[in-house]
């Protein structure tokens, strides 16, 4: 189980990208936090969940 | 009527207290994006005796900024970072203002705010805002951001909280409530929102490091 947002999922094996793609996130908005450290953009097609990991997802909101 | 410094400082210890205030008077923070959120935070910390604010923002003063952010008439088609600047100069001519009319990119960033501890996302769009965050988490491995997301709309203030997304993330908002959406954007709840940011900054610069 990977822990996405204080919520267990059933995510591992599937890339970062595929699972933005599947909550429905427009990645342009996003940061996402892997195990505490910043995820580049570039690496959330090659990068693989796995059991145990943490991931945070913010996704931004307009308006300042 | 002037006040010197001495006396200015002596206003901010009695309701700081000294060793709060000795740590203020030290602090670095930057500003990125200096609209409702920005204008409003910087001086916040200004009138809190943040001894240095580095201000950045590439725009100008238009008048539909002026439900919100902290400019005058007079200071419509001034750029952003000078008029507050000048601001600030009426407020607290003590505090020591880098002021920048630059855009900050995922290529200069971690030059721009190599100096600055703490770093205050203040920008209006979505894009910008997480380019800036994980641009700053990821070059600069000690700054804290205190960022924001969803201060638009007409719902209710209490909805506004601080949260702590991980080590060094701070987050302001509702989370929801997107400028796009078209449901307004009211002066008065961005300015709840720049309060959270401001506070936690101040916050962290006192010593706190929760919400």
């Amino acid at each position: 189980m990977v822990t996405i947002n204080g919520e267990e999922q059933a995510a591992a094996g599937q890339t970062v990208a595929a699972h933005l793609a599947q909550a429905g996130y427009n990645t342009a908005r996003v940061v996402v936090e892997l195990n505490g450290d910043i995820l580049p953009k570039e690496q959330y097609g090659q990068t693989r969940l796995q059991d145990g990991d943490r991931v945070e997802i913010v996704c931004f909101m307009g308006g300042g | 009527m002037g006040l010197s410094r001495e006396e200015f400082r002596a206003a901010l210890v009695s309701r700081h207290g000294e060793a709060c205030q000795a740590k203020f008077d030290v602090a670095r923070v930057a500003v990125c994006g200096l609209g409702g959120l920005g204008s409003n935070i910087a001086i916040a910390l200004a009138r809190a005796g943040v001894g240095h604010l580095h201000l950045i923002d590439f725009d100008m003063v238009e008048p539909s900024n002026l439900n919100r952010q902290q400019y005058t008439l007079a200071q419509i088609g001034q750029p952003k970072a000078q008029a507050l600047a000048d601001t600030l100069a009426t407020i607290n001519p003590w505090c020591d203002v880098k002021s920048e009319g630059v855009r900050l990119t995922p290529d200069n960033l971690a030059t721009i705010l190599a100096d600055d501890p703490i770093v205050c996302e203040a920008f209006d769009r979505a894009e910008a805002k997480a380019m800036l965050v994980a641009g700053v988490l990821g070059a600069l491995p000690r700054a804290i951001v205190v960022a924001a997301s969803g201060m638009a709309s007409f719902r209710s203030a209490n909805a506004i909280v601080t949260r702590r997304v991980s080590k060094r993330l701070y987050l302001c908002g509702d989370g929801v409530s997107d400028v796009g959406d078209g449901d307004g954007l009211l002066g008065a709840r961005v300015a709840v929102c720049a309060a959270h940011q401001a506070t936690m900054v101040l916050r962290l610069v006192a010593g706190f490091d929760e919400p």
